[in-house]
């Protein structure tokens, strides 16, 4: 694989990641515990879907094919979606949305703070836009899940559930491939392997204060980045891409 | 309006009432007259902060009922503009519930207890909301129509003669100024786009035309409470006024999109310089008021759910805050 | 249902630099961190903010609107606390 190969592709699976996960926040709107959540959510939504039309419209000039943020979107198939399989899995309660993002935005908070200083310029500015969002994501979201665990019985079991529910999808984010290794090596990127071990210490961190319990390292699931999906993410983009596949070729 | 359920009867015994001497009233009425505003530790009558309690939770309930029908669409928003703007829009109209909330708290009655009298059906909300979103046309006509009318009716409110009211209205008003035009933007753009589209585009008028001009309330002849509102600037022009305002300045930018009102009575009078229009199906209000319209239910349902399902999670943010303070108090 | 819900806060918002805080709306939440996201999240959506405080409204002393004549009436009389209260004589410049 070349380094604009492997670039194109990097940029690609960062704006999937965003969008599939901007999406399943967005199938929750109106139905958060509280109002202030709801705004807040929302803002979190918004920020993801920020950063996917910023990734897809780089992605599209790398290509230089003429496809634009909305082609990458509403125009690909599910197999051609290249984003974790953590990200695509449905909402359950809110717990369960806690700590998928708490799980995702601990290893996405580090991949941008790498990318930040990353030799394609065009990555590293989006990054460090990005960056700032994610971290205040992260503290918000890691002080529910730390209410969550430490607050009722029921909450508590609630939470454990869903940790140890989706444990199994955390391995992918560290599972480097070709893309990630001639990334790495040909613009500086993020080192999967340093990038675990901060992750692993700030989720021990979290889940210690949320009186929770770090599930064992058992199978990991794994495929997303490779275009092998669960079946969950063919729904989710039959429904996106509704209108698009429709009409085609109307202007919106 | 957003508060058509305050041309129902007032139910709740005026027992304070009693207590008012005619010399408060007099020097109550004398500061309305002469524009004070009202705060919220002011003296007031009693039937005053009722009807403004009535009349700010009714509003927080349409803007939080008002987030459904639109966001049945944001899952399938045709690009991701759209769909960002539409989240936009709808965040905003849950902060404009909070504000609202927010104002009709300092009047001593919490939040939770509005949110209850929605929950079990006691309290109205807006009858717009009761209609379904058929197609991504709907979210246009709802931009455009729907809060076109909010803002002939807001406009108003932000001088009403209660400060905490005025005050939350007139960040409202800020914010939804992009509100209408993303709505007309949308339409102009189906209108452009192919014959499926624009067809779209007359289906939605087509639909949502009457209910928008249900939305500011029966006729004035047929308005209970209309005059006291007014005398105590709560409210500052008639429903037909506005009803008329609206039409007048709709039906121009109809005719920009292309679009038929569909309303076969329409014309325009020379003489007074305003349209006529056809008569209401004032049967179809009252049903949808008294909960049969096509999604009151499915509304209703919605909220119930997503307040049940959060029980868990405001009761674990309070445990846990309870622990903390024990903590440091130890 | 009151007893249970999460407190009330009253959030004040600085808009720039060398302003002061005011007053911008309130919000609930349970505990003093949530306030301050919920008052971001809540009324800095169009940047409106460079800093929030953040108070529990139950913390909040008032005055009394009742005794406004007492408390703020006799002010009214002190008009020589205003500059407009002193003639200047012609030719007087600087003062």
């Amino acid at each position: 694989m070349n380094s604009n190969d492997a670039l194109l592709a990097y940029v690609l699976r960062l704006g999937d990641n965003a969008l599939v996960l901007g999406q399943r926040m967005v199938e929750l709107v109106a139905a958060y515990p509280e109002l202030e959540e709801e705004l807040a959510n929302a803002n979190f939504a918004l920020d993801y879907i920020g950063q996917a039309r910023m990734f897809y419209a780089y992605a599209g000039e790398l290509e230089g094919k003429g496809r634009g943020e909305d082609d990458f979107a509403f125009l690909r198939d599910e197999n051609e979606y290249r984003n974790v399989l953590l990200l695509e899995q449905p909402n359950g309660h809110f717990g369960d949305s806690i700590a998928k993002l708490v799980l995702f935005e601990a290893f996405y908070l580090q991949q941008l703070e790498a990318l930040v200083h990353c030799t394609d310029k065009r990555v590293a500015e989006i990054a460090a836009r990005a960056e700032k969002e994610i971290r205040y994501h992260l503290r918000h979201n890691t002080q529910w899940l730390i209410r969550l665990g430490d607050g009722t019985a029921e909450s508590h079991g609630k939470a454990q559930q869903a940790v140890d529910n989706l444990w199994r999808f955390t391995g992918e984010l560290f599972a480097a491939d070709e893309v990630d290794n001639v990334f790495e090596n040909e613009f500086d990127g993020p080192d999967l392997f340093r990038i675990r071990e901060k992750w692993y210490a700030t989720i021990a961190a979290v889940l210690d204060e949320a009186t929770l319990t770090m599930p064992e390292d058992a199978w990991m699931a794994s495929g997303g980045k490779a275009g092998q999906h669960s079946e969950h993410l063919g729904y989710m983009i039959a429904e996106m891409q509704y209108l698009q596949r429709v009409h085609p070729g109307a202007n919106w | 309006m957003y508060t058509q359920g305050l041309d129902q009867k007032d139910k709740s015994a005026p027992q304070r009432d009693t207590l008012e001497t005619p010399e408060q009233l007099e020097a109550f009425q004398a500061r309305i007259d002469a524009e004070e505003k009202i705060e919220a530790k002011d003296w007031m009558p009693e039937a005053y902060r009722r009807t403004l309690v009535r009349q700010i939770s009714q509003h927080a309930h349409s803007e939080i009922i008002g987030m459904q029908p639109e966001g049945n669409w944001l899952t399938r928003a045709p690009t991701l503009k759209r769909k960002a703007i539409l989240l936009a829009k709808i965040q905003d109209e849950a902060g404009h519930g909070l504000y609202l909330y927010s104002a009709g708290e300092t009047l001593g009655v919490s939040r939770d207890a509005m949110v209850g009298d929605l929950l079990t059906g006691k309290a109205k909300y807006s009858s717009i909301f009761n209609y379904p979103t058929l197609t991504w046309a709907d979210i246009g006509a709802i931009g455009w129509l729907v809060d076109g009318a909010a803002i002939m009716n807001q406009i108003p409110l932000c001088r009403c003669s209660y400060g905490p009211y005025a005050r939350a209205m007139v960040r409202i008003c800020r914010e939804e100024s992009f509100h209408q035009r993303q709505g007309f933007d949308i339409l102009r753009v189906l209108c452009e786009g192919t014959p499926e589209q624009k067809a779209m585009a007359q289906d939605a008028l087509n639909r949502w035309w009457w209910p928008s001009l249900m939305m500011f309330g029966p006729n004035d002849a047929d308005s209970k409470h209309s005059a006291q509102s007014m005398a105590w600037k709560i409210k500052r022009f008639s429903n037909d006024e506005l009803r008329q305002k609206f039409v007048d300045v709709t039906v121009p930018q109809a005719e920009f999109l292309g679009l038929k009102v569909p309303d076969d009575d329409l014309v325009y009078d020379e003489k007074s310089g305003h349209y006529r229009f056809g008569e209401i199906d004032w049967q179809e209000f009252i049903e949808v008021i008294k909960g049969n319209g096509p999604c009151n239910r499915q509304r209703l349902g919605k909220r119930r759910k997503a307040h049940e399902d959060g029980e868990w999670v405001r009761e674990a943010a309070r445990a846990y805050a309870e622990k903390q303070a024990a903590k440091a108090a130890a | 249902m009151s007893n249970k819900e999460w407190p009330l806060y009253e959030v004040f918002i600085r808009s720039k630099s060398g302003l002061s805080h005011r007053h911008a709306g309130s919000i609930h939440a349970a505990d003093d961190q949530m306030a301050l996201d919920h008052a971001r999240d809540t009324y800095t959506r169009r940047s409106e903010g460079v800093s929030i405080w953040v108070v529990r409204s139950s913390q909040i002393v008032a005055s009394d609107p009742a005794e406004t004549a007492a408390f703020f009436e006799p002010a009214e009389d002190k008009i020589y606390r205003h500059p407009t209260f002193y003639e200047i004589p012609e030719g007087v410049e600087n003062l």
